[in-house]
């Protein structure tokens, strides 16, 4: 019997999610045997035209990471979902918009302005960007047409299954592989993590309050953090209660709160909703404008709980008319 | 007959690219573009974000180099807040990020670069990667290459809490001291480490040095380029990845110039041409005048080859006996030659397992204090260190709280980009002739930018918009006669 065809590609990312798989180690030479890679830019150099070739699902399943921001990408993607049978949407960004979708909270026009114009360093007196099509002395060049929104791989094409985490931790990979080969998967559209709170399982959740009392809250800079005690109770804004396990609790083991890559659990819609309850529902007052203070120390709303998942959201951007919203 | 070829997507490199590649009549090469098709915004979004969150944001430019994003963040932090992390704090951070270089550059020679040395660059596509490697070199010593790997990256997240987006930075310190226990493990991995370094260092002098064809690919015009080189370097000129003043030598070798990190901007300025996403760093001194090599081009180049050409020397005992062979085999300093940015790398890989051991035996590496508490109203900071992919700038502007308002982020990738743009034109000239191309060549044409392990996910993180229209029309001989330009509402 031939091997299963695997397809890795990414989108709008930074390669982390292309290392985590690496960080199978020599695992990874047990996926080799099982499997062949038909298509992983970061590491074969099969190209574009080679998966233009394949047939209609000759690859067994795709795995793609990143967010979807440009035309390039939105082609890339509809043509894997036309050569697979299973496809698996990898890691933060492509599961809810990561981190490269808090551009959400702006508009294509000023963010390059940004980079064009207004950097310190640029030097652009003519003020030009670059362009999707331009004539060149010796012909045509063409880029791809970036999008105003960022969006989630499932706002885009279908997609099977997801495996949560930026990036996703190497042992959910190594089980959603086994259960892949193994042909033993849950439900279409499941996320493949344990679907338990990371507060649940956290190295130091005796020390966590059960009930409301934060008067205050820090940011990491402002104290020296405890190694043991949990860091709610120390009043850093730690996400574990809203965020779904699985990664080992690996930055609580850094001593630094968790920021909620994984995302919910499966009874949450929308992330960031249900994380700025949870942190509130623990201030512990009931006077109005003191709750108001006590909460006015988190500086960045937003970008504290939708860090992963603006795109995702029920609003998905940002929408202010001189921003371009829609 | 006139062609057009596409390399579409590039490969074995971090992020996206693809070349496009001009033939003429009589089918050589008029031009090759190497575009850089991707953005996405990172300094724009960094603003109304705390800064203290830097670190975890921005290393998320790259997640192959997350712990260089991680540590600039970090650094421009300390200067954010005009705080001095304790001694144990900046060993600590030296510690993790002397690993972090070994495990990346072990990634470039065996994953990324390596191949095209190892397999061979014309081999059949199929096998001209990690993989083919495991065949070349066996499973014993391929089992050794990813166990080292796998050491190291444990230990960064041991220290880190994670090694692909790690968590340890803070303004005046990390958020985690090393536990006395921990000691013994990372001086464990830090031998490793030194013996995998020369280990490495020996493959490279037996299969390539060995190998007429190779070094004579090396030391070829199709891969040379004279400009100028920029490195971090300490208070000897000896190279430095975490720390110290940023040095540039001119294309004949000579000290051109030598700033803090704080003066960058008086230095570089970022050029934007039209046909690619990517911006392209020059030396303000010199100033932009086109895809030109030497003296008078502001063109320079960051990484390996160029920090090893920006020093006299590397700190440590090995390295340094490393260095001055380098030199001496490849005929003195400056080097030009792209592709020795691959043994280059190796030199530096040993030096930063050799820095590890270093640190890691350092008895002050678990003392427990590892914070000083900012107490300075913060408003502007700069940090730059050596990323493994060159020299990588950080600089934020914050108002009393600490919000950021303005992020400015100058990327190793960038610094090379012009350079880089111009070895994928010169390799595509060197190597296509009357038309004859094949997978191989194109390969080969590919291994003009591969040596530098660009990070093009690291070079886009700002990002593009709209469509605006620049149309430029030329005669028969290429002359520009008419230019019409026009901005963004469209």
């Amino acid at each position: 019997m031939s091997k299963p065809k695997v397809g890795f590609y990414w989108c709008a990312a930074c390669g982390g999610c292309e290392e985590a798989v690496v960080d199978l180690h020599e695992e990874i030479l047990n996926v080799v045997a099982a499997v062949d890679i038909l298509f992983w830019p970061v590491a074969l150099d099969f190209k574009r035209e080679d998966v233009e070739k394949l047939h209609e699902r000759e690859l067994a399943v795709s795995f793609i990471n990143g967010a979807i921001r440009s035309s390039e990408q939105f082609e890339m993607v509809e043509l894997l979902r036309k050569k697979s049978g299973l496809l698996i949407a990898f890691g933060s960004c492509s599961h809810l918009g990561g981190i490269p979708g808090l551009a959400n909270l702006f508009n294509r026009e000023s963010i390059l302005a940004n980079s064009y114009k207004e950097a310190f360093s640029v030097e652009n007196p003519q003020g030009f960007y670059p362009q999707e099509s331009i004539q060149v002395p010796e012909g045509k060049v063409t880029l791809p047409a970036l999008w105003n929104t960022v969006k989630t791989l499932d706002q885009v094409i279908d997609v099977d299954y997801y495996l949560p985490g930026c990036p996703p931790p190497v042992e959910l990979i190594k089980e959603a592989l086994g259960a892949i080969l193994a042909g033993k998967l849950p439900e279409k559209g499941a996320v493949l993590a344990p679907d338990k709170a990371l507060c649940e399982v956290c190295p130091r959740k005796e020390s966590k309050p059960e009930k409301p009392q934060l008067r205050e809250f820090k940011r990491p800079h402002e104290i020296v953090i405890d190694t043991e005690k949990c860091l709610l109770a120390q009043g850093l804004l730690c996400l574990g209660s809203a965020t779904r396990s699985g990664c080992g609790s690996a930055c609580v083991n850094g001593n630094m709160p968790c920021t909620g890559c994984m995302g919910p659990t499966s009874r949450v819609l929308d992330y960031g909703a249900k994380a700025l309850s949870a942190i509130a529902s623990l201030v512990g007052s009931n006077d109005e404008k003191e709750i108001a203070a006590i909460l006015s120390k988190i500086a960045d709303p937003t970008g504290t709980f939708y860090r992963y998942s603006l795109p995702a959201s029920l609003l998905h951007r940002a929408y202010k008319p001189e921003q371009g919203g829609k | 007959m006139k062609r057009e070829i596409l390399i579409d997507p590039i490969t074995r490199l971090e992020g996206h690219g693809k070349i496009d590649i001009f033939l003429n009549e009589n089918g050589d090469v008029d031009r090759a573009y190497l575009q850089i098709p991707e953005l996405r915004g990172f300094e724009k979004f960094a603003e109304g974000r705390p800064a203290e969150d830097m670190p975890q944001i921005t290393s998320r430019i790259s997640g192959v180099c997350p712990t260089a994003h991680h540590m600039a963040a970090t650094r421009a932090l300390d200067d954010l807040y005009k705080v001095e992390p304790p001694d144990s704090a900046k060993k600590i951070r030296e510690l993790i990020y002397s690993l972090f270089f070994v495990e990346d550059h072990a990634l470039h020679f065996f994953f990324l670069g390596g191949p095209d040395f190892i397999v061979g660059p014309t081999a059949p596509k199929g096998e001209r990667n990690i993989l083919g490697v495991l065949g070349k070199v066996g499973m014993e010593i391929g089992k050794e290459v990813i166990g080292v790997r796998k050491e190291l990256r444990e230990l960064i997240s041991l220290a880190g809490g994670k090694v692909i987006h790690p968590v340890f930075g803070l303004p005046g310190g990390v958020a985690r001291p090393l536990k006395k226990e921990e000691q013994t493990k990372f001086i464990a991995g830090a031998e490793h480490a030194v013996k995998f370094a020369q280990f490495s260092l020996g493959i490279f002098n037996d299969v390539v040095l060995k190998n007429k064809q190779y070094v004579d690919w090396i030391l070829s015009d199709t891969y040379t380029h004279k400009t100028y080189y920029m490195g971090l370097v300490d208070e000897n000129n000896r190279v430095n990845f975490y720390d110290g003043k940023i040095r540039v030598v001119a294309p004949e070798g000579k000290e051109f110039l030598k700033f803090k990190p704080q003066e960058y901007l008086e230095h570089i300025a970022e050029h934007v041409e039209p046909w690619s996403y990517i911006k392209f760093c020059y030396l303000k001194d010199i100033g932009w005048k086109g895809f030109e090599e030497g003296a008078d081009s502001g063109i320079y180049a960051v990484a390996p080859l160029a920090r090893l050409n920006a020093s006299d020397g590397m700190a440590t005992p090995l390295a340094q006996e490393a260095y001055e062979q380098y030199f001496t085999t490849l005929g003195g300093k400056p080097v030009h030659h792209t592709l020795a940015n691959h043994w280059a790398r190796l030199i530096e890989l040993l030096y930063a397992a050799e820095r590890s051991l270093q640190l890691a035996k350092d008895p002050e590496i678990v003392n427990p204090n590892v914070r000083t508490i900012p107490t300075e109203i913060p408003t502007e900071g700069i940090g730059v260190v050596e990323a493994p992919r060159g020299t990588l700038f950080h600089h934020y502007q914050t108002d009393e709280k600490g919000i950021v308002k303005k992020a400015n982020l100058i990327v190793a990738t960038q610094n090379n980009a012009a350079r880089m743009a111009m070895s994928v034109d010169k390799a595509a000239k060197g190597l296509i002739k009357e038309g004859q191309v094949d997978d191989g060549l194109l390969n080969m044409v590919e291994m003009g930018f591969r040596a530098y392990d660009p990070c093009h996910g690291c070079a886009t993180h700002c990002l593009p918009g709209q469509t605006p229209l620049w149309v430029r029309l030329f005669d028969a001989e290429h002359r520009l006669i008419q230019e019409i330009k026009h901005n963004g509402g469209l």
